[in-house]
């Protein structure tokens, strides 16, 4: 019974060995590092020595146990012997063994099987229209499903609806807090969901009526204990995903605000996350600064697969548009392509000449394309099957931090710290 | 959350995910990348951004200047 819903108020337990069961019974006069707060003293729900008790909880249900008891059934998960330095050699092994069982299938490369494939001609790829309006940096977007709206969202708390084929502001929003990191269109239209540095994501149900005010009808959903970095709609605009500086990644029910599932397994900020196409099924890919992208099955909360293979903070992932892969963008200037059957990296797209980190990546509608928006300000354009770059996109005036496709392909939107987006076809 | 749990706590989880990982099913390059490369090839006909848009039929081309009558 390792039991990881214990939680834990106010104690100092020492970390790796065993403790000598006397040293609750310290001289009064000593603090030693099993002194702890004690909020009761009686009989141990454990034990049954009379003992100062530690107010716990097991399987949600609220217990007295002394703190030997506590320790005991702390370590009951593990052997006798099972020190850090065992665990992390085990865990080596395995990595090695995982490195081995994956590199047998490593029989050819994609740009070998793409030498038959079409060369793509050239590119001719222009801003199209520029949306002004933000006074800050821009730090996320979404499309909607109708193809032309677009939300976005910037540093300065604002959150506006765009209509990109007449550069409109049809809604703006002003968000109680700075930083508005995460931004989403509902698939029905009707919705965005946005939060940031208030550790929140809120959804604003959008109205006809220009004149009213969205702020009052804006539905707290989500609440992480760390700031919110991203978040997305499931098929409905029922449910919404979330990822979040603490550390998980959460599936919450809008209408009741309920935490239906959580994600943990990442070891450090989770930055981004992107949902598998409807057809393949309830599944998820996430990235973090613990340089890990991992692969998550919606229902039961498993993480599936895992990769390290980036030097540095994933700050984007997006899905393959046949679901079979993924591809993500990082601070170490590369984006990588991940095939999920073979389960390792296939591509890596990068050039010496780019040294500054990937913000964002996104797939063309075909996935022949993959574009990616960069820190040094511009959007290269990658040939996703035969690993090389087929043009470069200038226009931008600081880093482009977010960047996505339109559904139907015929666009693409990127939004940047110099306060705008620009559409390019 | 990760920043609570020990170091322990965190190999241990850690190890549990990676012997789970090590029995998952993987299918050669070989068989996947061409799955890949066909996928694209079938669809690449239908994508805007790659095989261009007649001028007439995009949304974002510019109209022409205006007319004053």
């Amino acid at each position: 019974m390792s039991e990881r819903g214990v939680t834990l108020l106010s104690a100092c337990i020492s970390n790796g060995s065993f403790s000598c069961p006397q040293h609750w019974a310290c001289p009064p006069a000593e603090m030693c590092d099993q002194t702890f707060l004690a909020i009761t003293f009686g009989p141990c729900d454990c034990c049954s020595d009379t003992k100062p008790l530690m107010n716990i909880y097991l399987k949600n249900e609220p217990v007295n146990y002394c703190s030997l008891c506590v320790e005991r059934m702390a370590c009951q998960g593990l052997q006798p012997n099972e020190t850090l330095a065992t665990l992390k050699m085990e865990s080596e092994t395995l990595k090695t063994k995982l490195e081995e069982e994956r590199a047998k299938l490593h029989d050819v490369e994609l740009h070998q099987v793409a030498e038959r494939v079409e060369a793509l001609g050239q590119f001719v790829m222009k801003t199209r229209r520029t949306l002004k309006g933000h006074g800050n940096k821009v730090l996320c977007m979404d499309w909607c499903k109708d193809k032309r709206r677009i939300v976005s969202s910037s540093q300065d708390g604002k959150v506006i609806v765009w209509d990109a084929f007449t550069t409109n502001k049809e809604h703006a929003v002003t968000m109680p807090c700075t930083w508005v990191m995460a931004c989403a269109y509902a698939p029905s239209g009707c919705a965005v969901a946005c939060g940031g540095l208030d550790n929140k994501c809120s959804v604003y149900p959008l109205s006809l009526d220009k004149n009213e005010n969205l702020a009052a009808k804006k539905k707290s959903v989500a609440m992480h204990t760390n700031y919110l970095s991203a978040c997305s709609f499931t098929n409905s605009d029922m449910q919404i995903l979330t990822s979040s500086g603490d550390g998980t990644c959460a599936l919450w029910d809008v209408e009741s605000g309920q935490l239906l599932q959580s994600f943990h397994g990442h070891s450090a900020d989770v930055l981004c996350l992107d949902l598998a196409p409807s057809e393949t099924g309830n599944t998820f890919v996430s990235g973090g600064c613990d340089k890990k992208a991992n692969v998550w099955d919606m229902r039961s909360g498993q993480c599936i697969q895992s990769f390290e293979t980036h030097e540095s903070d994933i700050n984007s992932v997006r899905y393959y548009p046949s679901g079979d892969a993924f591809a993500s963008g990082s601070d170490d200037a590369t984006c990588r392509l991940y095939d999920l059957r073979a389960d390792r990296e296939v591509a890596i797209y990068s050039k010496e000449s780019i040294i500054f980190g990937a913000s964002s990546v996104d797939f063309s509608l075909s996935g022949r394309l993959l574009f990616g928006g960069y820190n040094d300000y511009t959007i290269n354009v990658w040939d996703v099957l035969k690993g090389t770059r087929v043009s470069i996109l200038f226009g931008h005036e600081n880093r482009v931090s977010t960047l996505r496709v339109s559904p139907d392909g015929t666009a693409f939107c990127s939004g940047s710290w110099d306060h705008t987006l620009r559409i390019w076809a | 959350m990760a920043r609570d749990m020990s170091d322990k706590e965190l190999l241990k989880m850690e190890l549990e995910q990676l012997q789970k990982e090590v029995k998952n099913e993987r299918m050669p390059i070989s068989t996947t990348a061409k799955e890949l490369a066909d996928w694209v090839e079938a669809h690449v006909g239908e994508d805007p951004l790659v095989k261009g848009v007649p001028e007439d039929k995009n949304p974002y081309k510019e109209k022409g200047g205006c007319v004053i009558t």
